[in-house]
């Protein structure tokens, strides 16, 4: 057994216990297979006259489709059929990314396939079917397509223009949605400080670059009137709810199969133009039908994330008290808000976190998001945080150096104190169990800050600029009802687990929440082994399969520990329950002098017990042996959701130390520090994996990706020759700590962890940079902070 | 058609002969194998960008993606299916213990990096092997863990 940390949570039981699972980092044992080369990716399906599509897409970011002359193509070798928008939606309804919860959101209608105008480069207008994929690709060389390019509205910036390319006109202008949060007086409140900061942030477009791109395989049997969809999502039913209202089918015979997933990030938790038409072509067809993206794809058919540009301003008094603040964003989300969750999401949370770990009494921000002639924007990995608590950070440092004093300490003085919860957050969110003080101070001992101030000045001697910085933050996880459930999408918060005693005295585990690398698997045996009194490889699990788990919601903002490992837990507890009923019927004795250890019904006091084997043996097979009356269930199911919060918030404090090559403008991280409290960790290497993972991808948001467009609309670089990924050479090694705050909303106390690093490692390292840059006066203010924004601040271009 | 070229050719794989069999000339041997059901070999980005499709081949590691089945004639290929030497198991081991994949997608062609690190018997620093796997992309792990692996394996193996 490996490392045991501290027993975090009473509620669990003692950590010296046989069958003490909880808290423990044990390998994934389950997970070997894919160092054997076992995995089960969608792309590895190959089902009896399975055929392959590839998708036309427009090569222009705005276009008007005059005609689609398809008659040569049909003859290429291979091609069973080509379909166009008028095909396709006669068995696919349109569907609209609104939601109702949120204010008025306007959005058009979307089909899988685009009528009459492109609005994306990228966007599917015709799609071919054929025996295999390159067949399929060789055809849509001989479409011939009838285009009229239209002027594009690119720069989400004057999409509001008066001379704005309108690119719904039935909408009247490019607005989608726009917010504002106004509580307290924030302009009598910049009145009165003694120093107002002022800053103005831009955050360029980036994607998830799942390695494993989306793929799915829809296969509608006409003689079951069943559809079976394999697929590499994160939310197996809602998929299920949505293809069934799409298509018009019957919702409980349409089957989500989610094997592996290599990946996903919320990229592949959507709803997609294309693969909406590949459940569409197998009900025409009556086929099994694959579509696997290529990189080209990915890259311009993925939702996109971020593109913001924010204005911050914060207001202290002369001891460092923030008095106010106020952010202005706007956020451009392409033609369309994605489906069923919408593209709003991203500016909520940028609105909801802004300046949450600190008491502000006088907050304001506004949140303005814009159509464009770009590749659709959502959710992705720490949705919004990013531009939350890089302008608050950032506002925060400059108000430090403004009236001179240390960055620990002015956060400190205006953290919202860990004894005072619950509390609010200055946009009014509800805030329980976060611990911003004791993080902080754990941050700062294993950082040992102290030297860097030395260290700096150290450099400068030496003509090195180095700088750090430190950061706070509020990560959302664990959402509830709240959340999407209340503005009208079918999206539950709830999961429920399932778990059994089998005849051979093995336990089974199905559950709602899925897989997609994070160890979903791991944590849940962990849960059910623990809490039953099992050895761990006695537990196997199923998820991602909606006709074999319990309903629920899947695995998105860092739900899955918090919300379906309590499900299990609570499963778990009552199967223990009616497993020791039986027990003491059939031993004699009262259920409070049984327990269950390494398999076996025990007595306390000592003496002879049963084996979960002989009992599941008299149970399924000699059931008349069991005393009447005495209940023989050895299954047990649970649900478990979030009521009465929008979300637990996890909360996290980052720091590091970076240097900077004044002659190339490379930056080299040179440490990073991240101290996280998300509550009970059931494993916490892979906890830890989370936060390093996280890290890593806020990184690459913060200094390498970005997507490039032309003033038309064209992606520059859909490669990934091109398209800069953290890449192992130039990534820092993480440390990682804790502070445990349970939450108080489940037995488990578990919070998520998968959010933080991506949402705090661009603050810290922009302040970190702007610290070091500082020395000579120069500033960065543009994500990704590339060599050549360097040397333009530095006057060197 | 160009495109309905074929080539016969005879290989091995992971020890199993293919004699003669007839590949589409223009097929790279990443869809070639995974066509044969070795599907562990992953895809990734079919420009040789991302790493997930390395393999064995006589000897060295390839992007079987940049490779066309037809060049394979006569070779010798080995995929992850076929890592199960003692020195493989024990990186296995390593990579398990360390965590050191999420999701497993780059896992087959980091490992065949190892792989090379290992039998180069070159004694690298942390450094050195961040800059030997930066031909391998991983969207999860954040890297460390995969050092972590690597480096007690090159400690085990020296």
């Amino acid at each position: 057994m490996d490392d045991i940390k501290v027993n975090q949570n009473p509620k669990l039981g003692s950590i010296d216990r046989p069958n003490s699972y909880i808290g423990r980092s044990l390998p994934r044992e389950n997970a070997k297979k894919h160092l054997d080369g076992g995995g089960q990716f969608v792309d590895d399906l190959t089902l009896p006259r399975m055929v392959h599509v590839a998708f036309l897409r427009s090569p222009f970011a705005h276009a008007e489709i005059k005609s689609i002359d398809t008659k040569t193509a049909k003859l290429s070798d291979g091609v069973i059929d080509i379909f166009t928008a008028k095909e396709i939606d006669e068995v696919c309804k349109p569907w609209v990314g609104v939601l109702g919860h949120l204010g008025e959101m306007r959005s058009p209608e979307q089909s899988p396939l685009a009528k009459k105008i492109a609005r994306w480069q990228g966007e599917p207008i015709a799609v071919v079917i054929a025996n295999s994929r390159a067949q399929a690709e060789d055809a849509l060389e001989l479409i011939e397509v009838d285009w009229l390019e239209k002027d594009a509205q690119v720069d989400m910036e004057t999409a509001l223009d008066p001379n704005a390319v309108i690119i719904h006109p039935e909408l009247g202008n490019n607005l989608f949605w726009t917010r504002t949060v106004n509580q307290g007086d924030v302009d009598k409140a910049f009145k009165e400080a003694d120093a107002v900061v002022e800053t103005t942030l831009d955050f360029a477009r980036h994607t998830g670059v799942t390695l494993e791109s989306r793929g799915i395989v829809a296969d509608w049997n006409k003689a079951e009137n069943k559809m079976t969809i394999y697929h590499n999502g994160q939310a197996p039913h809602m998929m299920q709810h949505i293809i069934a209202k799409h298509l018009d089918l019957n919702e409980g015979l349409v089957r989500i199969i989610s094997r592996d997933v290599g990946g996903s990030f919320g990229i592949k938790v959507h709803v997609y133009p294309d693969e909406m038409a590949v459940t569409a072509i197998s009900k025409k067809l009556g086929r099994p039908v694959k579509f696997i993206a290529d990189r080209l794809e990915s890259f311009t058919t993925d939702i996109h994330a971020r593109c913001h540009k924010i204005s911050g301003k914060l207001g202290v008094d002369k001891n460092g008290k923030i008095l106010a603040m106020e952010i202005d964003d706007l956020s451009g989300i392409g033609p369309f808000s994605m489906y069923p969750r919408t593209s709003a999401i991203e500016t909520n949370q940028v609105l909801n976190l802004s300046g949450a770990p600190y008491v502000i009494p006088n907050y304001k921000a506004v949140g303005t998001v814009v159509f464009q002639n770009k590749t659709p924007m959502c959710q992705y990995r720490a949705v919004g945080h990013p531009i939350a608590v890089a302008i608050t950070e950032a506002l925060i440092d400059k108000a430090a150096y403004k009236i001179g004093m240390d960055l620990d300490k002015i956060r400190k003085i205006n953290f919202i104190p860990d004894n005072s919860y619950p509390n609010k957050s200055p946009s009014g969110v509800p805030l329980e169990d976060l611990s911003h003080q004791a993080s902080m101070d754990k941050l700062l001992e294993i950082m040992d800050i102290e030297k860097f101030e030395t260290k700096k000045k150290d450099d400068y001697q030496k003509g090195i600029l180095s700088g750090y910085g430190v950061i706070s933050m509020c990560e959302v996880t664990n959402p509830s009802p709240l959340f999407y459930g209340v503005g009208g999408a079918h999206i539950s918060s709830q999961d429920g687990a399932s778990i059994r005693l089998e005849g051979s005295g093995a336990i089974h585990l199905s559950s709602s929440i899925t897989e997609q690398g994070q160890g979903t698997e791991a944590i849940m045996k962990q849960i059910a082994a623990d809490q039953l009194g099992v050895k761990l490889e006695s537990v196997r699990v199923t998820l991602g399969d909606t006709d074999a788990t319990p309903y629920g919601g899947g695995t998105w903002a860092s739900r899955g520990a918090g919300i379906g490992g309590e499900a299990v837990l609570k499963a778990a507890r009552k199967l223990k329950d009616n497993i020791l009923n039986i027990a003491a019927a059939i031993m004699q004795t009262d259920k409070e002098s049984l327990d269950i250890e390494d398999n076996n019904v025990v007595r306390k006091n000592g003496g002879e017990g049963i084996s979960l084997q002989k009992l599941a043996e008299t149970v399924y097979y000699r059931g008349h042996e069991i005393p009447k009356g005495t209940n023989p269930e050895l299954l047990a199911t649970a649900s478990f959701l979030i009521e009465g919060i929008p979300f637990v918030f996890t909360n996290s404090a980052m720091g590091c130390q970076v240097s900077i090559d004044q002659d190339t403008g490379i930056i080299k991280i040179n440490k990073f520090w991240a101290v996280e409290d998300c509550g009970t960790q059931i494993n916490p290497k892979l906890v830890e994996e989370q936060i390093r993972g996280g890290v890593i991808q806020g990184i690459g948001g913060a200094l390498f990706e970005e997507c490039v467009y032309d003033d038309q609309g064209n992606m520059q670089n859909a490669t990934m020759a091109d398209y800069l990924v953290p890449m192992a050479y130039e990534m820092p090694d993480i440390i990682v700590d804790h502070v445990t705050t349970n939450s108080g909303r489940s037995i488990i106390g578990a919070k998520g962890a998968g959010e933080a690093g991506t949402g705090g490692a661009p603050a810290v390292i922009m302040n970190a940079i702007n610290n070091a840059l500082k020395q000579v006066g120069a500033e960065v203010i543009s994500q990704p902070i590339t060599p050549e924004k360097v040397l333009k601040a530095l006057g060197k271009i | 058609m160009a495109a309905n070229n074929t080539l016969s050719i005879s290989f091995t794989v992971n020890g199993e002969k293919f004699n003669n069999v007839n590949v589409p000339s223009r097929q790279h041997l990443a869809d070639f194998l995974r066509s044969q059901g070795f599907t562990g070999t992953h895809l990734g980005c079919e420009q040789g960008a991302c790493g997930a499709c390395t393999i064995e081949m006589d000897g060295k590691a390839v992007r079987s993606c940049l490779v066309l089945a037809s060049q394979a004639n006569g070779s010798d290929l080995k995929t992850v299916e076929g890592f199960d030497d003692k020195m493989m198991e024990q990186v296995k081991q390593s990579f398990l213990k360390h965590n050191a994949f999420q999701c497993g997608f780059c896992s087959p062609g980091m490992l065949m990096t190892t792989k090379e690190i290992l039998l180069s018997k070159k004694k690298l620093t942390r450094d050195e092997i961040r800059s030997e796997i930066s031909g391998n992309y991983c969207r999860c792990t954040g890297y460390q863990s995969i050092v972590d692996a690597i480096e007690e394996c090159i400690n085990e193996v020296n």
